[in-house]
């Protein structure tokens, strides 16, 4: 049985923060569950993916979070409980149906969760989401911790039935990738079917009808605003003439500090858990008991707006600071000693910040960037890609893509060029072809294809573009864990009952004239069958089909077969030179293969000038 | 109760993950609070791995800079690299058998001197634990063991709220049953090696 189905109310168990949201989903009943995976959120969905299959919750990794956002638009209209899951970004992808659900409203409880990435530890931006709640007029819920997670999730599913609204459900990094201990609670039965009960004046958009329902929604906000003034996830804790306003992890800190530097008597916090709408009146009576006040909140002054809006409206003139030079940055994650040491500052306190050891004569220790597994038949593609682009003579523009081969960009590959948002290689591939003169040549991948690329595929044909879409096709969605998308063999999973899309007819469908299939490991021949892609005048797409190494290895297709620098080897170095595979190292001047981490893709055995690297039994 | 800090270091694929999890299944059993964080995600590419454990009475999952009791490495060079962490007082334990970064092998810096790793350390931490833990692993019959090893040390130092028979216990209850018997020498090795370290 999957740990998180443990039926033990009581029970303390050690979780990582996702593993206790899905618990939380557990505990709510929750019946549907639909997502896009991406870090931070990807476990949540991981978890509860692995439950679908020993239980009668349904559960979809769906094709973007549009689509996602969507489904679960309709299970929950049909009274099912249902949650949807997505990293902060996919927010943006479904912003579009999120709006307007907003008017519809729904029967069941939809919570939508936002993992947002302060710091940007695996995202392209830090966008804080606390925004869309304020965009849609939806309720938001904060958690602080890893119990509270939990804890906050049944809580979020009955506000939304009781407003017959979806609730948004943030969290950032450092709730979804913590671990804690939590207390399991009981589990609600799911109720697995419902119905949907045709109401077309209140559930079409039209003009006239979404008129009325905006009416609706402001009405909502402001029950919504009631049940904020009284949540007990709006908390005040302590008591002092200092005030200080925060949420998320920073509440943490701040508790922290203020056990660190002896305030309990001086200082109150006023932790806001449930952050739109923001309660107003509950921030005033705060406000008025306060000689000054310190908002801490990561990001954007999301909560110091509102609080100094209130504070206006109050007629309050006490000072209120946040986002400041001197004090807290919208940059990166905070961490318990910078908030304690502005904590200090604000309230005019001394303080000895900690003592780091001196680092001055500590050597520049080489740095360990990410990189693609050794035998990652990406970096063979890169290579044919640059090889063949190079014996044409073709200055080259490479829009890439989200996903493991972003980072290809780096030396010695260098195959990536221009990078915004899932998707993004194909559509900008239009605009870069047009606008300059040089050839493009676009990397995706099979995940990110299906989730958004295929839109700018149809626009490329439909107004004649030129340039070269590379399909990554490794079988999964590799960067966040090894989930399935819409071309994976589920026979992989161990599951059946699901449909497979081909990317060959697929891309043949949409009207692409020049289709070329590759197998990356063979080199020379991959070389040329890029070459007369490369040549083509029109949208040209070459499909590199090799399954991803690590997930080979794990469902033991794979078998290993190293390699070895022999003594032919004439130190061209042009392996370490031209593809960079993790594997080599070097030992006295020459090459050397780590036969653990060799998986034997020949990459490198191809290209080597001498054919020095043979495979480790011929050895003998 | 106090708080004590912990930080450790490795390179995705030693194992760091699974002694994080170990240390904190035990500080359940034994009735102390715990709150752990970990980087998931691209980082994990090759990349380096940290852990942060807080025991006692904190809210916070992660560790500032200079904060840190104990700090533990997997591989010399990230030891080295996690000193922002330390302050005079902390304790460090580090594995000597390296594993240089690629970027030594395409030419962009160079792998610093163990000797110097170690003079480092000691001369700005209070107490530098350092030995072979790759040896010691290889010992109890699994080089992938590092993990245990290192726990094993981190143990001897006797600096966690935490008795040495739970960590033993979580990692025969925890770990995988094929190597729980592998993982338990690993650890004691690695507690007997810390000793006279």
């Amino acid at each position: 049985m999957h740990k998180l189905l443990t039926d033990d109310p009581g029970q303390k168990m050690l979780l990582l923060g996702n593993e206790a949201i899905a618990r939380g989903a557990i505990e709510a009943g929750v019946a549907f569950a639909t997502t896009y995976p991406g870090t931070p959120s990807s476990e949540i969905s991981l978890n509860l993916f692995e439950i679908s299959q020993e239980s009668d919750l349904y559960f979809e990794y769906s094709t973007n979070e549009k689509v996602a956002l969507e489904v679960a638009a309709a299970a929950a209209n049909s009274g099912l409980r249902t949650f949807c899951m997505m990293k902060h970004v996919g927010v943006n992808v479904a912003a579009d149906p999120l709006m307007t659900l907003a008017y519809v409203g729904v029967k069941g409880g939809l919570v939508i969760l936002t993992a947002d990435d302060p710091f940007m530890f695996s995202s392209q931006n830090e966008q804080d989401n606390r925004y869309y709640a304020k965009l849609s007029g939806l309720p938001m819920i904060e958690p602080s911790s890893v119990d509270e997670a939990k804890e906050l999730i049944p809580y979020a599913f009955d506000l939304s039935e009781k407003l017959q609204e979806p609730v948004l459900f943030r969290t950032t990094t450092r709730v979804n990738h913590s671990t804690g201990v939590v207390t399991l609670g009981k589990m609600r039965p799911r109720v697995t079917k419902g119905g949907f009960g045709k109401d077309p004046f209140n559930y079409v958009t039209v003009p006239a009808i979404s008129r009325k329902l905006h009416v609706k929604l402001l009405k909502n906000i402001e029950k919504a605003e009631e049940l904020s003034e009284k949540s007990e996830y709006n908390f005040t804790k302590g008591d002092g003439k200092w005030g200080i306003i925060c949420n998320g992890v920073s509440y943490n800190y701040a508790a922290d500090a203020v056990t660190e530097l002896n305030l309990s008597e001086k200082v109150k916090i006023l932790r806001i858990g449930f952050s739109h709408p923001m309660p107003k009146q509950k921030i005033t009576n705060f406000l008025k008991g306060c000689e000054k006040a310190l908002v801490i909140e990561e990001g954007e002054p999301y909560m110091e707006e509102a609080v100094r809006a209130f504070a206006q409206e109050a007629g309050l003139t006490l000072p209120i600071k946040g986002k400041d030079k001197e004090l807290f940055s919208q940059l990166y994650e905070f961490d318990p000693a910078m908030v304690r040491g502005k904590i200090a500052k604000y309230f005019g306190l001394p303080y000895t910040p900690p003592a780091v050891v001196n680092l001055s004569d500590v050597p520049e220790i080489p740095q360990r960037p990410p990189n693609l597994c050794a035998g990652c038949s990406h970096r063979a593609t890169f290579y044919e890609i640059r090889r063949a682009a190079k014996e044409l003579g073709m200055p080259t523009i490479h829009p890439t893509d989200i996903g493991c081969y972003t980072l290809g960009f780096m030396p010695p590959l260098s195959m990536g060029d221009f990078l915004i948002c899932m998707g993004s290689s194909v559509s900008t591939s239009c605009g870069f072809s047009k606008a300059t003169d040089k050839k493009v040549i676009s990397f995706i991948g099979d995940s990110t294809f299906f989730h958004s690329g295929i839109t700018g595929l149809v626009n490329a044909i439909y107004n004649n573009h030129n340039f070269t879409l590379v399909i990554l096709e490794n079988g999964i969605t590799a960067m966040t864990g090894h989930q399935p998308h819409p071309g994976v063999d589920m026979a992989n999973f161990s599951l059946s009952g699901y449909g497979r899309i081909s990317i060959e007819e697929l891309v043949k469908g949409l009207g692409v004239k020049h289709i070329t299939l590759i197998k990356p490991y063979r080199v020379e021949k991959s070389v040329e069958a890029i070459k007369e892609a490369l040549n083509y005048k029109g949208v040209s797409v070459i499909i590199s089909q090799e399954m991803c190494t690590l997930y080979a290895k794990s469902l033991k297709k794979l078998k290993a077969r190293p390699f070895y620098v022999s003594d032919k080897c004439k130190n061209h170095r042009d392996c370490i030179n031209e593809i960079g595979c993790p594997a080599f190292f070097i030992e006295g001047e020459k090459v050397r293969i780590d036969p653990v981490s060799c998986v034997g893709c020949m990459l490198c055995a191809q290209i080597c000038p001498e054919k020095a690297i043979l495979p480790v039994k011929s050895e003998k | 109760m106090d708080i004590t800090r912990l930080i450790i270091v490795a390179v995705g694929g030693q194992g760091n993950l699974l002694s994080s999890r170990v240390l904190g299944e035990a500080a359940l059993l034994s009735g102390v609070p715990v709150r752990m964080s970990e980087i998931h995600g691209m980082a994990q590419r090759g990349g380096v791995v940290e852990s942060a454990i807080v025991f006692g009475d904190a809210e916070s999952t992660i560790i500032s800079d200079g904060e840190a009791d104990l700090l533990v490495g997997f591989e010399p060079s990230e030891t080295l690299r996690a000193l922002n962490k330390c302050n005079s007082k902390t304790v460090v334990i580090t594995n000597l058998s390296p594993l240089p970064p690629f970027t030594v092998a395409i030419g962009k810096g160079k792998y610093p001197d163990l000797n110097k790793v170690q003079e480092l350390i000691r001369a700005k931490t209070s107490k530098l634990i350092a030995f072979d833990a790759v040896a010691l692993a290889k010992e109890a019959g699994n080089v992938l063991g590092v993990n245990m090893v290192l726990l094993g040390a981190l143990a001897q130092t006797g600096i966690l709220p935490l008795a040495v028979d739970n960590i033993k216990e979580t990692i025969s209850t925890r770990t995988k049953k094929a190597f729980a018997e592998v993982n338990l020498k690993a650890f004691d090795l690695g507690f007997a090696a810390a000793g006279i370290a």
